[in-house]
């Protein structure tokens, strides 16, 4: 076979690929916004209701529960996994262990990532039957927060490690202690500690297989840390299984305040990794 | 001088609360293992591992735990789903990263990123408005099956588009990083682009993108909530892919609630979640080895 010819069918066969690729994004969004936009437009009330003691059950109400549950899930399980997933992004950078020993604990930091979300909410769920609780919003913030830190600390090791190694040992020349050198490289990798945590908050967002045995998924407001709490994405599993139609509907409406949070933090993490590269080195304006 | 002093204790201090934090965190690891297998001894002290694996059999009621069925489906819908993944996320990352000008490219990388933060449930979602009516009415009548469209194909096609950013955008990244002259050389040879493609990058670049198709599989293999949604949770062997099936983590989602009073079945779901953590932990590890492996033998610089 001629090479040119060969050169286009490949060529085509990538544009097809692409093009598969971005119908499935543009189909996504395109659904959320559209059937997620008719129900809220129609009735506005949906975002802004407590839902009523049957509201699963095709009774009225809307999804604020949901909504405030996410927020008072996520947030603080993301400030708990970023606190302590800094710690172990600097112990893994700065030289308080030797090289070998923290490429060993950053593969224990991949296998954490990669075991799926539901066994984080089974050894939690296990905990609880132990100790004879039951699902609460303090329990989906210790999961999520569980979640979340490798992801977080992924993020943040790359970033202090893309720091340059001068930096660092100017640092130590001047007579910096091992905390001091990590607190200046800190300010350096600035961006992409704070995509991280971001990314981590987008997938805590977006987690309904942990969440769902841990934080109860009930169905009422989120009212304190030892109550049970229900989260967006755990709402819109609920209802998509329900059998009935007006409860199906209202689960686009939840996933489209969903879609819009990831899309905001997304975009956030972006303009804030921009907003910090000034710190960076090699862009001394 | 007493200033020196509290720095250095600071820094001891710090010291000590890191270590701590890490030996916590690789405490819970061993945590989580243990209390997994301890849970599930209760099972495998009923049945051997044997006769949970190979049975095909699923109804608690009547004391049947065959897990042959999930294990199956699970096997299909991962297998499936990474067959139409990878080639279609491997060529439009070479797209992206040769063929784009640099403009749109960033983009384009937004996008995918966009596509990464998606929830699953939202997959899920939109594979019910769209995919299953899709699978119902063109793909199953186009093979001459009669399908609701819940199926281990539709599942497959969902888990698709959730493997999609992973290697995308390591298969970007790890094309993006190779030196310039490289490409220069070859295609000073009068080689075409795809030539340079076949021969150069994939080699220079192959570390990255095989441990990209390894993540994406760790991702199709533990995903739950949007594979339960479109497959069907039927508890059979699947006699063609357009027959709805099961998968390990979704017995887990569908049963854990109401069967909470049953230890045995409780037991048998912990087992499950066993399997789950020493698959995803063996492929982690084969994971590391072949880019480590691969990494010494495939280096261009």
């Amino acid at each position: 076979m001629n090479k040119y010819i060969k050169e286009s069918i490949f060529k085509v066969l990538m544009v097809i690929s692409v093009f598969i690729v971005m119908a499935y994004i543009v189909i996504i969004i395109g659904i959320n916004v559209v059937k997620g936009g008719i129900v809220i437009i129609n009735n506005p009330s949906v975002v802004f209701t407590a839902p009523g003691p049957k509201y699963l059950l095709g009774g009225e109400g809307g999804i604020l529960h949901a909504i405030l549950g996410s927020v008072f899930m996520v947030i603080p399980s993301t400030c708990i996994a970023c606190v302590v997933s800094y710690l172990i992004a600097l112990f893994l950078q700065v030289d308080y262990i030797k090289n070998n020993f923290s490429n060993k604990l950053r593969v224990v930091f991949d296998v954490l990532w990669g075991i799926p979300s539901i066994l984080y909410g089974i050894f939690i769920l296990n905990i609880l039957i132990v100790t004879n609780r039951r699902g609460s919003l303090g329990a989906g913030i210790i999961t999520l927060a569980l979640l979340q830190m490798p992801v977080i600390v992924r993020y943040m090791d790359e970033a202090l490690n893309s720091v340059p190694n001068g930096i660092r040992e100017s640092a130590y020349s001047l007579g910096a202690t091992r905390l001091e050198t990590a607190f200046t490289t800190t300010k350096y990798a600035l961006p992409g500690i704070i995509a991280g945590a971001l990314i981590g908050m987008g997938r805590a967002m977006g987690d309904a297989a942990s969440v769902i045995f841990t934080s109860g998924a009930g169905n009422s407001m989120p009212k304190g840390l030892s109550k049970s709490a229900s989260s967006l994405p755990v709402l819109i599993f609920q209802q998509a299984n329900s059998f009935y139609p007006s409860v199906r509907e209202h689960a686009y409406a939840a996933s489209f305040v969903l879609i819009v949070i990831v899309i905001i933090l997304n975009t956030v993490s972006r303009i804030s990794s921009k907003h910090f590269q000034k710190y960076t080195s090699g862009s001394g304006k | 001088m007493k200033k020196q002093n509290t720095r250095i204790i600071l820094d001891k201090i710090f010291k000590c609360l890191m270590v701590i934090i890490i030996s916590a965190v690789l405490l819970f690891i061993i945590a989580l293992l243990i209390m997994l297998i301890r849970r599930s001894q209760l099972i495998l002290s009923r049945y051997t591992i044997w006769e949970l694996l190979f049975s095909s059999d699923w109804d608690p009621d009547k004391g049947l735990y065959g897990f042959l069925p999930a294990v199956t489906g699970t096997f299909f819908v991962t297998v499936l789903s990474l067959l139409i993944a990878v080639p279609i996320s491997i060529l439009s990352a070479v797209y992206i990263s040769e063929y784009m000008p640099s403009t749109i490219k960033s983009y384009f990388q937004t996008f995918i990123d966009v596509l990464a933060g998606i929830p699953s449930v939202v997959f899920g979602l939109c594979a019910l408005l769209v995919l299953v009516p899709l699978t119902r009415d063109v793909i199953g009548p186009l093979f001459g099956v009669k399908t609701t469209g819940m199926c281990v194909f539709t599942a497959a096609l969902v888990l698709a588009a959730m493997v999609f950013p992973v290697i995308i955008s390591i298969t970007v990244e790890s094309l993006g990083i190779l030196p310039v002259g490289l490409k220069e050389q070859f295609l000073s040879l009068g080689a075409t682009k795809w030539q340079l493609i076949e021969t150069v990058l994939f080699r220079a670049a192959g570390p990255g993108i095989i441990s990209g198709i390894i993540l994406g599989f760790g991702r199709a293999f533990g995903e739950t909530m949007a594979v339960v949604m479109v497959i069907g949770n039927k508890n059979i062997l699947i006699p063609s892919l357009f027959s709805p099936g099961q998968t390990l983590p979704g017995i887990i989602v569908g049963s854990f609630n109401e069967m909470m009073s049953v230890p045995e079945h409780q037991s048998a779901l912990i087992f499950i979640s066993l399997i789950l953590f020493v698959i995803v932990l063996f492929f982690n590890i084969l994971a590391n080895i072949i880019k480590n492996r691969l990494k010494s033998r495939w280096r261009y610089e």
